[in-house]
């Protein structure tokens, strides 16, 4: 998983060392150097208080940072950090070409700064900027976007077909430009948010706001597949990023959007309260997955192919008919149904006034190069059966287009709006 | 009360820590390691370095120190429709000669002061044009921030909008220039309301500055 060329650098001590050593041959000040150097990351030097020995432990994450600039934006192909914000803002009526370009100025210059660990323009808690922990900033464009900047929109770009078990709510549904910021930590990704926001208010509403939770960082092995809140393994069949397969199923490869890629993301609630009542086997038969190891239930390992052929000794499909992984799997060997998934779990408040214990979910999202060849067919296959709908429930949607990365003096969207 | 950086090599090296911040790695110790350079270089060109745009990275002034060249880190203006606003960055004197800035030109008005924000004794803040410019030694940096000294754009015929890029020449007294580009930003402190052709200082004041940013008190000195 760590592969991927914008995976977040973390300098380990031989390169601290070796910034040291270079110091030293070239200026004489090697040892200032390597204090400074450390004094950087790690922030103040260790005081003679008890809580020293603390402050000299590995240096913390906060610092790791993920390239910006690049042939296709930061926050796709990039490990999922542990948090994240998704914005949905909505263009003020007057805003035209010329605002949009000058929007996409200022987040670009926000977005660049903030990713290296470095305050934004006019920043007003600068402090809050100096841990970027591995903090991505992605921009997509909602249709509305791409008319108003005058520019054809892909035909793909448009609400999802209606699916008979959607039960979508506007408050979480499409938007004109979508921003997703992600990082290791909250507070950075509540201050870069907080940043692009009051730089978008002169052209822009909040439509909707959606954050998602993994992991936190040092908890599992980096790499390793996320669970969801119904405890199942989400992601086993997710291309390994930083391969060439992956640039397939994600990267659009011609026309305005190449480097760029197609964004579904979807609320979908998750019934806990229904989920209790499923029982192990239950669980597992509507997944078609073991919950221990996430292995199919045909047997194997999380990354097995699945044998859909297997039956039970009474005769019956190991991996049920109805199961979501059966349902799920691209049934069209060579026709590229596949999609990369980056889900974020969400856990909030119950409505006021109900009598819900919880009201939680996954933030489905969802990239692909080819949204009707390759994502549509596996949803309307969901949509028609996967015993998981009889717990799940979409209540937002929203598809975004991605564009490609950009260069330094270039900002997001260039190749698409000019 | 000048908000003129008074750090040499020794406190400065000091310093850099608590800046860090806002400094990745490289460019903190590009600007550590500069200063021997900027030290005993000799002849240092008297100004005629490429600005810093509004994409400079906060390392450029450190690396522009050893080079010799006056450059201006993180400039941005204060987004108005009207009337006044005011420009902010840090211009740093990587040359060998004391400079003072004296004036700056903008296409975007005719109408461009110096200010100085200093305490008025009483808890609140005074901003008024400053007197024969800013002083700017050699080596040292002039911070330009809200609720500090700043530069004062008066009688915008027409608006600064956010995203707008604003070009700025900065003027210093023996007679150089050093053109920088500013990105226009958004901003709710910083609120001047300025009452022109008041002479005493005391009118002069800027409505809004109590609530503006505590840092801008006469204590505050260096970098932030």
């Amino acid at each position: 998983m760590t592969s991927s060329a914008q995976g977040p650098s973390r300098p380990g001590r031989r390169q601290l060392l070796r910034a040291g050593t270079a110091g030293a041959g070239v200026l004489g000040v090697g040892a200032a150097a390597i204090g400074l150097d450390r004094a950087v990351r790690d922030g103040p030097p260790a005081s003679a208080s008890p809580g020293a020995v603390a402050v000299a432990e590995p240096a913390p994450q906060g610092g790791a940072s993920v390239p910006f600039y690049g042939a296709h934006q930061a926050g796709v192909e990039t490990p999922a950090p542990a948090s994240a914000t998704f914005l949905a803002l909505d263009l003020h009526d007057e805003v035209d070409r010329e605002g949009i370009l000058r929007l996409l100025r200022l987040l670009t210059d926000d977005a660049a700064r903030l990713t290296q660990g470095r305050a934004a323009l006019a920043d007003t808690e600068p402090e809050l900027a100096a841990e970027p922990a591995s903090l991505t900033v992605t921009v997509g464009f909602g249709p509305r976007l791409l008319e108003r900047a005058q520019r054809e929109a892909p035909s793909w770009l448009a609400p999802l077909p209606a699916f008979e078990i959607d039960e979508l709510d506007e408050q979480f549904t499409d938007g004109d430009l979508l921003l997703q910021i992600a990082a290791e930590d909250p507070l950075t990704v509540s201050h870069a948010a907080r940043m692009l926001l009051k730089d978008a208010r002169s052209f822009t509403r909040v439509r909707w706001v959606q954050r998602g939770f993994r992991r936190s960082p040092g908890v599992q092995a980096p790499g390793t597949t996320m669970r969801n809140l119904f405890g199942q393994v989400d992601g086993s069949a997710n291309p390994q990023l930083g391969g060439e397969h992956f640039a397939k199923v994600v990267w659009i490869d011609e026309g305005p959007f190449a480097g760029g890629t197609s964004m579904v993301i979807r609320r979908i609630r998750m019934d806990m309260d229904g989920w209790d009542e499923a029982d192990r086997t239950a669980r597992e038969q509507a997944a078609g997955t073991r919950l221990g190891d996430g292995a199919p239930l045909s047997g194997g390992t999380e990354f097995s192919h699945a044998d859909f052929e297997k039956v039970s000794a009474h005769g019956f499909a190991v991996i049920p008919e109805f199961a979501h992984m059966r349902r799920a799997r691209g049934v069209d060997d060579g026709e590229h149904q596949e999609i990369y998934r980056r889900p974020y779990n969400y856990d909030v408040a119950p409505p006021a006034g109900s009598s819900a214990i919880s009201e939680s979910g996954q933030l489905f999202v969802a990239f692909q190069a080819d949204l009707a060849g390759q994502f549509l067919p596996i949803q309307r296959r969901l949509a028609e059966l996967d015993l998981l709908n009889e717990w799940t429930t979409p209540i937002g949607s929203a598809v975004f287009a991605i564009p490609p990365g950009c260069a330094e003096g270039e900002y997001l969207g260039q190749s698409v709006l000019e | 009360m000048f908000r003129i950086s008074r750090t040499t090599s020794t406190t400065r090296t000091t310093r850099i820590p608590a800046r860090s911040v806002v400094l990745p790695r490289r460019a903190a110790l590009a600007s550590l390691l500069a200063l021997p350079l900027a030290a005993c270089s000799a002849g240092a060109d008297g100004g005629s370095a490429a600005s810093d745009e509004g994409a400079g990275a906060a390392s450029d002034g450190g690396a522009a120190a050893g080079s010799g060249a006056i450059s201006v880190t993180d400039p941005w203006v204060k987004a108005a429709d009207e009337g006044m606003t005011a420009a902010f960055g840090t211009i740093t004197n990587g040359t060998d000669a004391d400079l003072v800035l004296t004036a700056v030109t903008t296409p975007a008005t005719d109408m461009v002061q110096l200010h100085e924000t200093t305490s008025d004794g009483s808890g609140g803040m005074s901003m008024q044009e400053k007197d024969g410019g800013f002083p700017l030694p050699a080596g040292e940096d002039l911070v330009l921030e809200p609720g500090g000294d700043h530069i004062m754009l008066m009688d915008l015929p027409k608006p600064l909008q956010p995203g707008d890029t604003l070009e700025l020449t900065l003027v210093f007294s023996e007679g150089t220039e050093h053109p920088f580009t500013a990105t226009v930003k958004d901003f709710s402190g910083a609120q001047e309301h300025y009452a022109p052709g008041e002479d005493d200082e005391e009118e002069a004041d800027h409505e809004g500055m109590s609530g503006m940013a505590s840092d801008g008190g006469g204590e505050h000195e260096g970098h932030k």
